[in-house]
């Protein structure tokens, strides 16, 4: 198989590109512009639409537009031009949109820093806009895992008709990594039952739609949506288990800090101590059956993120508190080191036995 | 070595990692070395990264004091025609493909003075996506002169998949390399490759990995 040296960023382009994304729009914001440039430089010559939209509110609407007519179409950008894009994105789960957003993360609140962070947790998986909706996050923590997972977010928008987020930070989006392309995809789902693609005055008009006049029915949607979401949350979790086996001690880490936390734990077994990892890869749905697995002879959990702790939270009401949970994490586009998640690790254990 | 030597190529081929080797060897013989980080697109992973390193070597290292800031903004804070006044060796990274290479071609005029003291080179990586045809690798090698209003003298091939680089890794690339040189009608400069690599090539340039991700130690 043929590998190639990419960057996180441009890796999420490509792979975008190769899984039939025929429209991107964006508005360029550090640390995620090399994917917007890339898309600039092959998007056309791939057929497909780039446009630099004049803000990101702009860029997200034009994604709700291009989703509509059914082709497939994605815009990403890093945490403060993703607030904006809060909107666009409830609209689109109000009208059962397939669409795929990537959200670079960076330090926050506000403007920030550009370095590298995971503080839109709450945000991704609680409340990526208002009113009554989810949307799949996927974690990845890899250049290849942002690949596959592309193609998957793409898949799994169309098969529910739901945006995606894949969530990333700074450190997966600058990082160089060898990775393995899938072929170009040639066909794709057909969504001609509901998309406005054209009725040539032969069917009903589809519409696309998020305001509904009466009450009752706006509810009866929502059911019918969360119907959707049960499957989802049944069917979609995915995690990695590392060296869960027998660890009296579990970190549970996604993303970039995963990486961190997982050279923390071989260090850990390397010299004794009965440590695992329980990484993630959706983030909503939480895979909730998994973390039980994970930590079936755990005693303790330590959270790893660069925030100041919010994915602990979904940790605990899985568990349902029943194992003491630590955290530890750095904030504001500070990353942590294997050192300190090694000694936290060590303060939580007492050590080898 | 020359006393000048301007290192580009499309960003991720190598270059800094190159830089910093070259750097270091220098100080190492007992030379006054200066590396600078010219890099005005990337906003961290860049030469700035190791001034620990340059410190304990006794390299100096000139970069924007923006550098690993989020102040995002293109900007040189530092005096490239006094630098290359002043005795001493001047390794300059340029980083962020042509765009990058813009800012060089404000100091093109100061440094052509010293033309017959200064390499460029052009670091080439046959396993980046975009650079993996020798025909666009070139066509960048061409924008980046253009925007620096510089000609390059040399080609290095740094052809590596990161952590996946065997030996054979190296030696499939070095038909690549040799096919830029000869199409730009510039010498193959030398084939750098890490240091614990079985390898033996003439011109082969075995160097350290200093740019790694945050998790290695």
């Amino acid at each position: 198989m043929e590998r190639s040296l990419m960057k996180g960023n441009e890796a999420l382009a490509e792979a975008a590109i190769r899984c039939g994304c025929k429209c991107f729009f964006g508005y360029p914001i550090t640390p995620q512009t090399e994917l917007s440039a890339y898309m600039a430089k092959r998007m056309e010559k791939s057929g497909g639409v780039f446009l630099q939209a004049e803000s990101e509110i702009a860029a997200i609407n034009m994604v709700l537009g291009a989703a509509s007519t059914g082709v497939r179409a994605m815009t990403s950008s890093s945490s403060p031009g993703v607030s904006l894009k809060a909107e666009g994105i409830s609209y689109m789960a109000g009208s059962d949109l397939p669409a795929v957003i990537i959200n670079v993360q960076r330090g926050g609140p506000g403007l920030g820093s550009i370095q590298p962070a995971q503080s839109d947790y709450f945000q991704a998986t609680k409340a990526m806009g208002h009113g009554d909706f989810h949307i799949i996050v996927y974690a990845p923590c890899s250049v290849q895992e942002m690949v596959d997972t592309v193609t998957l977010a793409f898949d799994k928008a169309d098969e529910y008709r739901t945006p995606v987020m894949i969530l990333a930070d700074g450190l997966l989006g600058q990082m160089m990594e060898p990775v393995t392309f899938p072929e170009p995809k040639t066909e794709l789902p057909d969504k001609s039952d509901w998309a406005a693609c054209g009725h040539k005055n032969k069917r009903e008009h589809h519409i696309i739609n998020s305001l509904f006049l009466d009450a009752p029915l706006l509810e009866a949607k929502v059911l019918e949506r969360f119907e959707r979401y049960k499957a989802i949350e049944e069917n979609e979790t995915d995690a990695e288990l590392y060296m869960c086996e027998g660890a009296e001690l579990v970190i549970t880490a996604y993303g970039a800090s995963a990486r961190v936390a997982k050279s923390a734990v071989t260090k850990a077994r390397s010299e004794g101590i009965k440590a695992g990892l329980f990484r993630p890869k959706t983030l909503w749905p939480f895979p909730v059956k998994e973390l039980a697995e994970a930590t079936k002879d755990a005693k303790h959990i330590l959270d790893v993120e660069m925030s100041m702790g919010q994915m602990i939270y979904d940790v605990k009401l899985a568990t349902e508190c029943r194992i003491p949970t630590t955290f530890f994490g750095r904030t504001g586009g500070v990353i942590p080191t294997p050192a300190e998640v090694y000694d936290e690790i060590k303060k939580l254990t007492g050590g080898a036995q | 070595m020359k006393k000048i030597t301007v290192i580009t190529g499309h960003y991720g081929c190598g270059k800094t990692n190159f830089a910093v080797n070259q750097s270091l060897a220098l100080a190492k013989n007992g030379e006054k070395v200066t590396i600078v980080d010219f890099d005005i697109v990337n906003p961290y992973f860049r030469t700035a990264d190791f001034g620990e390193l340059f410190r304990k070597n006794g390299v100096n290292l000139a970069a924007s004091i923006y550098a690993n800031t989020s102040l995002d903004i293109p900007a040189i804070s530092f005096d490239i025609e006094r630098m290359a006044y002043e005795s001493g060796y001047l390794i300059i990274d340029v980083g962020g493909d042509d765009a990058g290479a813009i800012g060089l071609g404000r100091y093109s005029d100061a440094l052509m003075q010293y033309k017959d003291n200064i390499d460029m080179l052009y670091v080439v990586n046959s396993y980046r996506y975009l650079t993996k045809d020798y025909s666009e690798t070139l066509e960048l090698m061409y924008e980046i002169e253009e925007a620096s209003k510089m000609k390059h003298t040399g080609i290095i091939n740094n052809s590596n998949l990161g952590k996946e680089t065997t030996a054979q890794t190296v030696l499939r690339s070095i038909p690549y390399a040799e096919k830029i040189a000869q199409e730009a009608g510039l010498p193959l400069v030398g084939t750098a490759y890490r240091e614990d690599l079985d390898i033996s090539l003439q011109g082969g340039i075995p160097v350290k990995i200093y740019v790694k991700p945050v998790w290695e130690d």
